[in-house]
């Protein structure tokens, strides 16, 4: 497992909205200690009267001792709601609002850029470690299975198509992480693979990258050099033309190395398994597993 | 969000940047009483949303006024076909009517964020006039590159070693500086995810000059930015993806005959390469959300359906917050209203599927459920094919 486990005590920042508040049950159903809220202006309220709601998180924090986050605020208080919790010693920080401007994440990377703080997102589907019971995220819960294999991923549904799949070949997971589709994610590629590396619960780790940017090739060379564990990759967006935005802000092709192809041939190069078929992550993981034991 | 040269000249030039002179015209009497004033030889451009204008015809010089008004004549209101508008073209509603100006250097220059780097980054090379992805190719060498960081702005010793770097004399160093001091207060000012000058170029009478330029900006930041939402043309896209934008979901054509319908980005983009890998050509890129609505999923379909060239459509949904069954309810709704004679292949997974299965067979109409991948993109293809070949049939 990474980042999120057992001891994870989640606050939900936005609480009070229509979404986070769907969401914050599904996490609480699933098992996830969601300790507290934070809307400013509604604190000393209560959540469905499960949950403490405070004004700010570092009130939330001392009350509760809440250590993450999950963000549901609107684009434009995202990146305050970010760097709010930043500021207030929060570690991990999974925010799920799209449509965040590039420029307002590129000052929230920098102000980052000296802090623990580990941003997952903006604009992804969340965090979750199945056998910790910490759902940090919007993904359906009930496809996840505790087990070995890492997940990282650029996209939402396709990792639930992934997750799917390698729940029916009876693989489970350690950590699902979705990176989110937007053009200067929190956390790459390259940082999640470092922890999937050094856990030594995950066997194997599935990637699923995109068209748009050079994630996948940093990947890549990072899989080169010092990934021991298989790596099982597929690249979307191979039928894509260029020069058009694919639904996500980062989906674009401009340039050679954003293409899928480019992608393709580095993490192949770099030893990992890519699939053409994404029908096939579950079946081929299960392969690569077994011929491993 | 695109904009045309015109409005591109226009804002570099609020921010101290030099163009050629010259105005926008939309009629041919406008574009001669402008090459009138300008009294001299013009250029004479087309305003569309894409490059490669001038290899076909749309950018032509006119030595007296009258020759203005004829050429802008030709031009407007005509379709330009480039090598980036797809087959169709792009409709000219405007023209460009500038001095024509006599080049000694051309230069590009480029600003965008380097995702990689988290940085705005400034791009500039001495072998200007060709598109950035020609230079890459050929001469890579001759491309410079600096980063910046937005609490430290452009800082000009990093400007001057571009300008140097590009091989300028001494007595343009200062201007060129100036132009990208313009650019980056333009990129960061108004949230543009590139600003391009290519050409900016050195005269012989001794001006430096954007001869031309391209804007774009951040779609996430239009909110912010309502001058700049003004300069927005419908005319430059495809209708059908006007309306998907007005609906709140992804539409991108893409020209084949398998039309798609998925909730997620990713996985719209892996069913259009599933199509395209079992031998079929994706019609569109069409993404509903997570959180679609029965209403916007009915009316996401009636967008696919509308593109003639679809012969058969594939919906493909992961549910989750869309549940399958809403969906569902939206492919029978549209399916039974616009009684379309496309055949439905339907793929769905996760919640509600049950619930969506008994609408879909309760239906009757033309759909084939496909629990898997594969099966479900081979049965859109040859449907495609098979609708395709009747179709030939009767017309022959």
């Amino acid at each position: 497992m990474i980042l999120v486990n057992e001891d994870t005590r989640v606050l939900v920042q936005g609480i009070t909205g229509r979404e986070a508040s769907f969401h914050t049950r599904k996490c609480l159903e699933y098992g996830t200690k969601v300790v507290a809220g934070v809307t400013p202006g509604k604190g000393s309220i209560s959540w469905e009267k499960e949950v403490p709601v405070f004004n700010s998180v570092a009130e939330a924090k001392k009350e509760t001792g809440a250590n993450a986050s999950l963000i549901f605020v609107p684009a434009p208080f995202a990146v305050d709601a970010i760097l709010e919790s930043a500021d207030a010693g929060i570690k991990v920080v999974a925010c799920i609002t799209e449509f965040i401007p590039a420029l307002d994440e590129l000052k929230c990377h920098y102000y980052l850029s000296n802090q623990e703080t580990r941003l997952i997102g903006p604009n992804c589907p969340g965090i979750i470690s199945p056998p910790g019971k910490c759902k940090m995220g919007i993904m359906p819960s009930y496809i996840h299975r505790p087990g070995n294999v890492g997940v990282v991923s650029r996209s939402g549904t396709l990792t639930y198509e992934a997750v799917t799949q390698l729940t029916e070949q009876s693989l489970g997971q350690t950590t699902c992480v979705g990176l989110g589709g937007d053009p200067l994610p929190g956390t790459s590629f390259v940082d999640i693979l470092k922890l999937f590396q050094a856990d030594p619960e995950t066997k194997a780790v599935v990637l699923i990258g995109e068209i748009g940017g050079t994630y996948e090739q940093e990947a890549a060379d990072f899989i080169q050099k010092h990934m021991t564990k298989p790596v099982v990759a597929y690249i979307a967006g191979s039928s894509a033309p260029s020069g058009k935005r694919m639904g996500h802000a980062g989906a674009i092709i401009s340039g050679n190395a954003s293409k899928a192809l480019n992608k393709i041939t580095s993490l192949a190069a770099a030893g990992a398994t890519v699939v053409e078929n994404f029908g096939q992550i579950g079946l081929v993981t299960k392969k690569i597993l077994s011929s491993r034991i | 969000m695109k904009i045309h040269e015109y409005q591109a000249k226009e804002l570099l030039s609020r921010y101290d940047v030099p163009v050629p002179r010259g105005s926008v015209a939309k009629t041919a009497r406008e574009a001669g009483e402008t090459a009138d004033q300008i009294s001299q030889r013009v250029v004479i451009k087309a305003q569309v949303h894409s490059g490669g204008r001038g290899k076909v015809g749309g950018i032509r010089i006119a030595e007296t006024p009258a020759e203005a008004e004829q050429i802008a004549r030709e031009l407007l209101g005509t379709k330009l076909v480039t090598h980036q508008t797809g087959p169709e073209g792009l409709t000219i509603n405007a023209v460009l009517v500038e001095e024509a100006v006599q080049a000694e250097k051309e230069l590009y220059l480029g600003m965008l964020i380097n995702t990689s780097a988290y940085a705005p980054m400034v791009i500039a090379s001495e072998a200007g006039g060709m598109e950035i992805e020609e230079i890459t190719t050929r001469n890579p060498a001759k491309i410079l590159r600096q980063h910046f960081e937005l609490v430290a702005g452009l800082l000009p010793y990093k400007a001057r070693t571009l300008a140097y770097g590009v091989n300028l004399p001494t007595e343009n160093i200062r201007p060129v500086t100036q132009v990208m001091a313009g650019m980056y207060r333009l990129f960061t000012e108004k949230d543009c995810s590139l600003v391009e000058i290519n050409p900016l170029v050195t005269t012989t009478d001794g001006r430096l000059l954007a001869l031309d330029a391209k804007i774009n900006f951040d779609d996430n930041a239009l909110s912010h930015h309502q001058d700049i939402v003004q300069l927005h043309d419908s005319s430059q896209e495809d209708p059908l993806e006007v309306e998907a934008g007005n609906t709140g979901v992804n539409y991108v054509k893409i020209g084949g005959n398998v039309g798609c319908l998925v909730n997620g980005a990713g996985l719209a983009m892996a069913t259009m390469d599933m199509i395209k890998m079992v031998g079929g050509e994706p019609a569109n890129f069409l993404d509903v959300g997570g959180g679609a609505s029965e209403e916007q999923v009915a009316q996401a379909l009636k967008i696919l359906l509308a593109d003639p060239n679809v012969k058969a459509a594939w919906i493909n949904v992961f549910g989750g917050i869309l549940r399958c069954d809403v969906v569902a309810r939206a492919v029978v709704r549209v399916l039974e209203e616009s009684k379309a004679s496309v055949p439905f292949i339907v793929r769905m997974n996760g919640t509600n599927l049950q619930e969506a299965m008994r609408v879909l067979e309760e239906s009757e109409l033309n759909i084939t459920f496909e629990a898997d991948l594969v099966s479900a993109a081979e049965k859109a293809v040859a449907m495609a094919k098979l609708r395709l070949s009747k179709a030939n049939d009767t017309s022959q």
